[in-house]
């Protein structure tokens, strides 16, 4: 609740939440079906409507909804995004947390893994799952979390070795606290801050990772909804329908945006040597 | 151990890492390979011809031979045939990386030629107007993908002025260097957007950080004027974030094409990636994917080591 009020105050906090609130009230209502129009029918009189009262955002190629398909869109960033950065964090963390926690060969191994991992450029290494696990929308999932999970993992890790030298932490050991209290109550609560930071640009970069490969045609399937798909459909008809590119590409632009807003807000908030600079 | 020591030790085993997960992703494609490398004419083999190409392609061995025949091929420059171009694999990689490469220097020009000043003004009008008109392009340039961006672009060409970008077939450097640049132009200002907006972004916030440091303020009473003090005293400190986001951001062009290369109809390493996804031609993945992240993986080593060379403190492994 106090971070929700610190973004409300910080200014580019403000117009990134408005943002993402607005998105997920469109994600929302997507999911619940309360789109103007169903996002996949096809209303052959009204191919290529330019937008007006009866289509707001227009219609594509095939009479579908321009404004529905839209939302539907969003929905499947959001859905896509949010699960791949539940998945890497959770794991990334995870892996940070032990590996500082349990140190010697265990801690080296698990870095040198994540290492590994983070050799491949990510758009390569997301290229190389697509082509084991065939395109869909759940393998953009699981390759976006692969992606970010060795970097949950440093981001875990670095802060948790130096709290775990922290006299509280040696003094939560003594009087013989369990490990797993330790490091959930010592050493997780005080990542938090670092953690919510990453959280909310991994989930812009998900964004546009997600819009990328379903641009190429490698993420979610035609003919459910897509942003990425949206734009790419755009391209052969942008002189005349130019709204079929221009709303997607708005829509993806402002998505990742919010994001990365919220993210710099928070950042300042949790990282006291940058607010003292603002002021 | 020093910080280098470790770093130095540490790459030939992300190397290896890296081909053992390239060697079993492509393994663990549904299907066997030999189907995978016919197609539908595999459908036609009998069982004695399929075992004779198994035992040809040594993937009757157990993977561990497999996997040794293989790397100790990739140590020797053989990354084995591409199905659909019916040639070495490394000699099409190679055919196709000058583009690439081109592309990725090209951005990243554009993005130190614009980001470093702007990251500079910004910083030396903290607060001020212009510093926050800077500060909202490098967040607009940052949230836009550059596939966006290059729609937008070809938009405005196209439906405002009229003209298509220069595409069709494509212009090698050395045979046409202005009709390669113009090829060329839009496609590296696309890739060089972003990357100039994250140069803005850390080159501002590093001038912040040295600007308020003792030795700024010891140049500043002994003097110096403004400009001298900027550019001459807090730049090259405040610069060395900057090499190393770029050589990392240089790295992750290598691999990050894609897109742009498909937009713009350029045969660059990239699209051929994504073609022999398609295609499915797994040795050229393969080759190719392996190709992108020893280059990333060598690049990253550099950054690290140009880092230790411009910041004696991590060199010496002194506390910071």
């Amino acid at each position: 609740m106090k971070l929700l009020r610190a973004i409300a105050v910080h200014p580019s906090g403000r117009i990134g939440g408005a943002i993402i609130t607005l998105f997920l009230l469109l994600a929302l209502a997507s999911l619940f079906g309360l789109t103007p129009y169903d996002p996949i029918a096809q209303h052959f009189t009204d191919r290529l409507h330019a937008p007006g009262a009866k289509y707001p955002l227009g219609t594509d190629l095939f009479g579908r909804d321009v404004a529905s398909r839209l939302m539907g869109g969003i929905r499947q960033s959001f859905i896509v995004a949010f699960l791949s950065v539940a998945i890497a964090s959770a794991f990334g963390t995870l892996i940070g947390l032990l590996s500082a926690w349990w140190g010697g060969w265990r801690d080296a191994v698990a870095m040198r893994l994540m290492d590994i991992l983070l050799a491949f450029p990510a758009v390569l290494l997301a290229l190389l799952i697509v082509a084991v696990l065939g395109p869909g929308t759940m393998t953009s999932v699981f390759a976006i979390a692969v992606i970010y999970t060795p970097i949950f993992s440093r981001v875990a890790r670095g802060p948790a070795l130096s709290l775990k030298s922290r006299e509280f932490v040696e003094a939560a050991r003594t009087f013989g606290s369990s490990q797993r209290f330790i490091l959930t109550r010592h050493l997780l609560l005080n990542l938090v801050g670092t953690l919510i930071v990453q959280v909310t640009l991994a989930l812009a970069w998900a964004l546009l990772t997600e819009a990328g490969l379903s641009f190429l045609g490698l993420g979610t399937q035609p003919p459910a909804p897509s942003l990425g798909l949206m734009l790419s459909d755009s391209r052969n008809l942008m002189e005349t329908a130019p709204w079929l590119m221009i709303f997607p590409a708005l829509a993806v632009m402002f998505g990742i945006l919010g994001f990365n807003l919220v993210g710099d807000a928070l950042r300042d908030i949790v990282d006291p040597r940058t607010r003292e600079r603002q002021a | 151990m020093t910080y280098l020591a470790q770093r130095l030790a540490t790459f030939p085993i992300i190397l290896f890492g890296v081909s053992i997960i390239v060697f079993l992703a492509i393994r663990l494609v549904p299907g066997d390979a030999i189907t995978a490398m016919l197609g539908t004419e595999a459908g036609l083999l009998t069982d004695a011809q399929r075992e004779s190409l198994a035992a040809y392609f040594g993937i009757d061995q157990p993977m561990p031979v497999q996997y040794g025949h293989w790397a100790w091929g990739l140590l020797h420059g053989d990354l084995g045939l591409s199905v659909t171009y019916g040639k070495p694999v490394l000699n099409v990689i190679l055919e196709r990386f000058p583009l690439t490469l081109e592309l990725a220097v090209l951005a990243m020009l554009i993005a130190v030629v614009v980001g470093v000043p702007a990251g500079v003004a910004a910083a030396t009008r903290n607060g001020r107007f212009s510093d926050l008109i800077i500060r909202i392009l490098a967040m607009l340039g940052q949230s836009t993908p550059n596939f966006v961006l290059a729609l937008l672009m070809i938009f405005v060409l196209s439906v405002g002025f009229g003209q298509m970008p220069a595409m069709g077939d494509f212009v090698p450097l050395t045979r046409d260097p202005a009709g390669n640049l113009a090829q060329l132009i839009l496609p590296a200002i696309t890739l060089g957007f972003a990357f100039a907006a994250s140069v803005t972004r850390i080159t501002r916030s590093a001038m912040l950080d040295v600007l308020a440091d003792d030795y700024v303020r010891t140049a500043r009473s002994k003097g110096a004027s403004g400009a001298s003090v900027v550019w001459q005293h807090a730049l090259p400190n405040a610069l060395i974030p900057v090499v190393t986001l770029s050589g990392i951001e240089f790295g992750y062009l290598l691999g990050g094409t894609v897109i742009v290369e498909q937009i713009f109809a350029l045969p660059g390493l990239g699209r051929l990636v994504l073609d022999a996804i398609t295609q499915r031609d797994y040795a050229l993945v393969e080759g190719a994917v392996l190709f992108i992240a020893a280059n990333f993986t060598v690049l990253n080593l550099l950054v690290d080591l140009a880092y230790a060379w411009l910041d004696p403190r991590i060199r010496l492994g002194r506390p910071l």
